[in-house]
């Protein structure tokens, strides 16, 4: 038992160290630091910069948070503070549900539902020509993606507020809303900001969904309706090439560990506050 | 002016949760709309004839037989790893074992790490070992991406078994055998969920298998060869610009999600069903 428990844990260092060991030859080649800054990406000619594919992960995941955080902030102050046990109940079926739904179904309905959405309506309402294949169309997908992850850790961060606090700021003639906003609000600040990390690295390292909706062209994008290229997206499209063009594997594996390496440091500080919540309120 | 604050967040966040619920409902709406109409029993029964990809006869069974192989083998491996990690984890080691702490925090960050670098070092790990994309890369991919999940669910069933129960039952004289089957009985609920759960997450990713089972038109006969995947069904179809087969990736969309549901709600039965028995 230990045994497989030492063997789970060291899994962890073994992914890190395999996709570093991968990635130092181009590293070594190019510098960490050119490779990160610069755009050009042509392969062919020995050009690895990952610069666009960055910015491309980095909007799609910001348009996911703006559109995700607000929502199910309210969504879960309502379900815990307001709503019914009974409607509590039914709504974590429907989060259940959604969280369960494979990413490839949410890039389905995706093209299906937001791209043509994009190219027929939102974009000429700005002015602005797009295929729906965006920016725009990955961050909404996304957003419903990592709606479920949030509302389920909100939920219980709300839940470890001690009642006390609430009846007590309710007894002193605060309505429910003021005690909602001025207690629980403000007591599970450190919560809020730990299910945000987590939902941006859940963003950063989703995959199938976006690559369907966002369109895979290599540039700088330079509105929400145009086309871009985050990188999981990069890593899952040039797997099949990559073996036959020297340093591809090589700057394929950077990729992956720097997807790695940003989640697991995203990861540890956020678990550890939650963590920290859970040990103040429930002991 | 406090009354109308309340009224206008009350409004706000009722609005937010009846989006969300329509989002669901659009969602599942969708896929059934667009999957039914080309679902038949050819397409679940048959393994693609020629020319399928250009709108001929044929189905996905190919797939579906593949993703039912990759998971149960992979559900296997992770069981094996998971319930003796669980059972280390609470019965072996103090309440408040700094060990134990710092093995939840890793197996929490393992769960938040993205399938495509699981598939990624998978790759790696196959090219190392000179492997081929194959049946057994899946499953070896699957079973990572897999036993986070897993460790994490039974885990959550295991933290609510009190040690007393341990010590209790060791001093009715029971063997260490006969005492582990007390605490396997009550862990039953959450390895039937987490099960469940995992089988949902390892079927449905597609970014685990693209590089490791690679994808083929038959059914596997051994672990060496490639295997068709439900997910990458979907996503190689849906590629297609022949809307026959596009239909087909709708309808195969809808497979999958009629397995998830299925799934989801075993879940939700067994784990009321089997906590009958907890104390």
């Amino acid at each position: 038992m230990l045994f497989a428990t030492v063997m789970a844990i060291f899994f962890l260092f073994l992914i890190g160290g395999g996709l570093f060991v991968n990635s130092l030859s181009i590293i070594k080649e190019k510098g960490l630091w050119t490779l990160l800054t610069t755009s050009n990406w042509r392969p062919f000619k020995g050009d690895f910069g990952f610069a666009s594919y960055i910015i491309s992960t980095l909007y799609v995941t910001g348009i996911a948070i703006i559109i995700a955080l607000p929502l199910s902030l309210l969504t879960s102050v309502y379900i815990i503070e307001y709503a019914s046990p009974g409607i509590l109940r039914a709504f974590s079926s429907v989060v259940d549900l959604l969280s369960g739904i494979p990413p490839v179904i949410y890039g389905v309905w995706g093209t299906l539902t937001i791209v043509p959405f994009i190219s027929e309506k939102v974009a000429p309402h700005f002015n602005a020509l797009s295929t729906g294949y965006s920016v725009l169309a990955g961050g909404i997908v996304l957003a419903i993606m990592i709606t479920p992850l949030i509302i389920s850790i909100l939920m219980e961060v709300f839940l470890a507020v001690p009642k006390e606090m609430r009846e007590a700021s309710m007894s002193l003639g605060a309505t429910k809303w003021q005690t909602v906003k001025k207690v629980v609000l403000r007591k599970s600040v450190p919560g809020i900001v730990a299910a945000t990390v987590l939902a941006i690295s859940r963003a950063f390292g989703e995959t199938i969904a976006v690559l369907m909706v966002c369109g895979n062209f290599t540039d700088i994008p330079k509105s929400i309706f145009d086309a871009c290229y985050p990188i999981p997206a990069l890593i899952a499209n040039n797997y099949g090439e990559m073996m036959s063009v020297p340093k591809y594997e090589s700057a394929l594996m950077l990729a992956a560990f720097l997807l790695f390496f940003i989640i697991v440091v995203f990861n540890v500080i956020s678990r550890l506050v939650l963590v920290q919540i859970d040990k103040r309120y429930k002991l | 002016m406090k009354r109308l604050e309340e009224l206008f967040f009350k409004c706000l966040m009722i609005g937010s949760t009846v989006v969300l619920l329509s989002v669901l409902l659009y969602i599942l709406f969708v896929v059934i709309e667009k999957g039914l109409p080309s679902l038949s029993w050819e397409m679940i029964s048959q393994i693609p004839g020629g020319g399928f990809y250009l709108g001929k006869e044929g189905g996905i069974l190919n797939a579906i037989i593949g993703s039912l192989y990759l998971i149960f083998f992979s559900v296997i491996i992770s069981l094996m790893i998971s319930v003796p990690v669980v059972m280390y984890l609470n019965f072996t080691l103090r309440r408040k074992s700094r060990f134990a702490a710092f093995a939840r925090l890793t197996f929490d960050v393992l769960f938040g790490i993205p399938s495509i670098v699981y598939g990624a070092f998978g790759f790696t790990v196959m090219i190392f070992f000179g492997l081929q994309a194959s049946l057994l890369g899946g499953i070896i991919a699957v079973s990572m991406l897999i036993i986070p999940v897993m460790i994490r669910s039974i885990d959550e069933v295991a933290v609510l078994i009190s040690p007393d129960l341990v010590e209790a039952t060791k001093s009715l004289g029971a063997t260490n055998y006969e005492t582990l089957k007390v605490i396997i009985r009550q862990l039953l609920p959450g390895i039937s969920t987490a099960v469940l759960l995992s089988i949902g997450r390892g079927i449905g990713d597609a970014a685990t298998v693209l590089f490791t089972a690679g994808y083929t038109d038959s059914i596997p006969t051994s672990l060496t060869q490639p295997t068709a995947t439900l997910p990458l069904a979907i996503f190689f179809q849906l590629s297609s610009p022949i809307d026959e087969v596009q239909n087909r990736a709708y309808s195969a969309a809808l497979v999958l999600t009629i397995i998830i549901l299925i799934l989801s709600f075993s879940a939700r039965y067994f784990s009321r069903r089997l906590s009958k028995n907890k104390i």
